[in-house]
């Protein structure tokens, strides 16, 4: 795997620098360098040690190259009606297996551009290369092996002091008969005052072990403001490896939501930079899986000035066999005085093969700061479930109902009423609960 | 209509908490149950209820001549056992008018019928808490999270107005409550009081037991009931205390 890799891009690396120039091709060049060195991660390293990607990388892929074109499934809008959030009137980037399909997309460049990097390299060459790998400060094999390879994905610019009119949904499908590895890469820009909401949902439309390794670079300028939801309730086969990096100036508000419902392995680095003092970062995650899957979340904000404010919570509920991991490392740095920082990760474990290795990690250098972590790790409350049941509600449901509402903070920051009905049943689903 | 008959029980590691205890509950009474601290009071009422921590050691709870113990807990609220909890959990994000609308469903659902029209409901809630002089507010609120003791106690009686059971069982339902909150509760009991309904009221304080007059009263010490009479015996209680009936059992 690892050396079909570094073929497809020596193959490809020629086009790749033509299309992209010299300043991002030297960036790609350094990229493909360091991964050939690294190797993939291990279980060995710190940071991948409750994760294994041994069975993700025993598959057989077909890799997707980098020029890729439009494959021969043409899919109906029909197909994926479900997927998309109906009665939401939303810009869509659709990809299908790693190509942009413009049939399936409603994209714009009035008043904000929702486009593609593939479409783009050629448009505005300057300011994509200004924007490419410019937050993605990870040196992990994947973010690299992203870099060197993605120029695909979906492009956000919202320009100074505009509100998005409508928000924005990306999506990845996949339909291909053999197990896909594609690269994606999405680039966001808040510039100065504006305002967006996003959606990103990666899905595989069969049975097949597909694996995506996106990446998401996120500008939020002075005074922006943010807000972006990761679906991801994927079929049991499929991997995502998703890293994003959120960084963030001055005054802004930056919202990430992730919703980890399914999938065999979803691996997410989600990194706050936060440069600019008053700035505002909520983190909220959900995590509901089952049989065998598996979720990794590392998470790390950067407190790298003072007044700023990080309010993380993550929630899980483990069923079956599956696994997660939580990681949230929170750095509050000399300088970062009046530093708010706040993180909590409660976690249900549904049975005892279910499993789930939970870190805090705080590392303050400031003394003027109010930070404080805690997690939790625990079965049902049996007296509130005993309360309900004496109620005459089942035990089934009163299980389901404790379940939600505990799930249910993790929907604070959801704000679009259509997105919510569609988490809330995806929540009643995975808790196995029906729809009242 | 119940029936507890030399009931023993205790907890999974052996430890014997209810050691034989009997009785007959008529329709249309209401009796009374008092004794110290630890004699076994909650466990009867939780046992009786259904909680699966207890283990049921001998004996049998009767209701209508049937035998409860190999019912769930809800099977038994479906049969019509209410118990008002001498702690109420706090439940946060369950709000107390999904709660009780979830509940009374069950219910429904139990005998068959489908769910009360929201409007209904909604009437049937609202003349609930009227009659237990509570704000419509209430019903947004967390299920009894950062509710204070009274507020408690009061949530419990509002579920038992709602679902209307034929045997409540009032665990210390008065403990903390002022004498205006107690006159309230005292309330929304009598008004479900019927020739068919009965109640048991487990309190320390006689005071509860004259709103809520009792037909019967009895003692329960060491896990067994010691002494029982009518109301007068409450009185009685709460002149002496409890210190001449340990003496009075202490041979025994
Ligand atoms: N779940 C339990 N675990 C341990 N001990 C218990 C439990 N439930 C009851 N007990 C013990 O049984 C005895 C009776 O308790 P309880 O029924 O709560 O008494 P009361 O309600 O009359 O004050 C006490 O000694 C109490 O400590
Ligand atoms: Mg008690």
């Amino acid at each position: 795997m690892h050396n079909t890799l570094l073929n497809l891009y020596a193959e490809h690396e020629a086009d790749l620098a033509r299309e992209s120039g010299d300043a991002v091709a030297s960036k790609r060049r350094t990229a493909i360098d360091r991964f050939e060195a690294l190797g993939f991660p291990t279980k060995k390293w710190e940071s991948w040690k409750y994760t294994s990607l041994k069975s993700t990388l025993a598959t057989e892929y077909t890799t997707v190259p980098p020029f890729a074109s439009a494959s021969q499934h043409a899919l109906e809008f029909k197909d994926l009606e479900s997927y998309f959030l109906d009665e939401l009137d939303a810009y869509r980037v659709v990809f299908v297996n790693g190509v942009y399909s413009s049939w399936l997309s409603s994209t714009t460049h009035q008043g904000l551009d929702v486009c593609t990097l593939g479409s783009s390299w050629r448009k505005s060459p300057d300011w994509l290369a200004e924007n490419f790998a410019a937050l993605d400060e990870l040196d992990e094999p994947l973010v690299l092996l992203n870099r060197a390879l993605a120029r695909e994905g979906a492009l956000v610019h919202v320009p100074k002091n505009t509100a998005a009119d409508k928000p924005i949904q990306i999506f990845y499908f996949t339909t291909a008969d053999e197990p896909l590895f594609s690269q994606v890469r999405n680039i966001v820009v808040v510039e100065s005052g504006a305002r967006v909401e996003i959606i990103e949902r990666h899905q595989a439309l069969n049975g097949k072990a597909h694996w995506t390794n996106a990446v998401t670079e996120i500008r939020v300028a002075p005074n922006a403001h943010l807000r972006y939801t990761k679906l991801q309730n994927d079929v049991s086969t499929a991997t995502l490896t998703d890293a994003t990096f959120v960084h963030q100036a001055a005054d802004s508000t930056a919202v990430v939501n992730t919703f980890s419902c399914g999938g065999k392995l979803t691996r997410n680095d989600l990194r706050f930079h936060l440069a600019g003092s008053n700035a505002e970062a909520h983190l909220h995650g959900l995590t509901l899986i089952h049989g065998d899957e598996h979720v990794d979340h590392r998470t790390y904000v950067d407190h790298a000035v003072p007044h700023c404010t990080s309010h993380e919570v993550y929630k899980g509920v483990y069923d079956g066999r599956s696994h997660g991991v939580f990681n949230g490392q929170i750095m509050v740095r000399p300088q970062a005085q009046k530093t708010l920082a706040y993180q909590q990760n409660d976690n249900l474990l549904l049975n005892d093969r279910a499993q789930i290795d939970t870190k805090p990690q705080l590392e303050i250098f400031a003394d003027d700061v109010k930070c404080s972590h805690g997690c939790t790790v625990g079965q049902l409350d049996a007296d509130a479930l005993f309360y309900l049941r004496a109620r005459g509600i089942p035990e089934t449901e009163a299980r389901a109902l404790l379940m939600l509402a505990f799930a249910n903070d993790a929907l604070a920051q959801v704000e679009l009423p259509a997105l919510e009905r569609k988490l809330h049943a995806l929540i009643h689903k995975k808790l196995r609960v029906s729809v009242s | 209509m119940l029936s507890i008959q030399n009931l023993q029980a205790g907890l999974a590691d052996g430890t014997s908490i209810l050691k034989g205890i009997n009785l007959e509950v008529k329709p249309g009474e209401v009796h009374a149950i008092m004794g110290p601290n630890g004699s076994g009071k909650s466990t009867l009422s939780s046992v009786v209820a259904g909680r699966e921590e207890y283990e049921v050691t001998g004996g049998d709870v009767l209701l209508d001549g049937e035998s409860l113990l190999d019912c769930s807990p809800e099977e038994r609220a479906h049969k019509g056992i209410f118990l008002s909890f001498q702690y109420p959990v706090e439940i946060p994000g369950v709000s107390v008018s999904n709660f009780i609308k979830t509940a009374l469903n069950s219910h429904r659902a139990a005998r068959g019928e489908g769910p009360l029209e929201a409007a209904l409901l909604l009437k049937k809630m609202r003349e609930k808490l009227e009659l237990l002089e509570m704000d419509k507010s209430f019903l947004s609120r967390s299920l009894n999270e950062g509710f204070s003791g009274g507020e408690k106690k009061r949530n419990e009686i509002f579920q038992m107005a709602m679902l209307e059971p034929r045997l409540a069982i009032l665990d210390e339902t008065d403990s903390g409550l002022d004498i205006d909150a107690l006159r309230i509760v005292a309330q929304g009991v009598n008004a479900l009081k019927s020739p068919t309904n009965a109640v048991v009221v487990i309190t320390h304080y006689q005071r509860l037991l004259e709103y809520i007059v009792p037909d019967f009263v009895h003692v329960l010490l060491h896990g067994k009931i010691v002494k029982s009479g009518t109301k007068d015996l409450a009185l009685e209680l709460e002149e002496r205390g409890y210190d001449w009936i340990k003496k009075e059992n202490a041979g025994k």
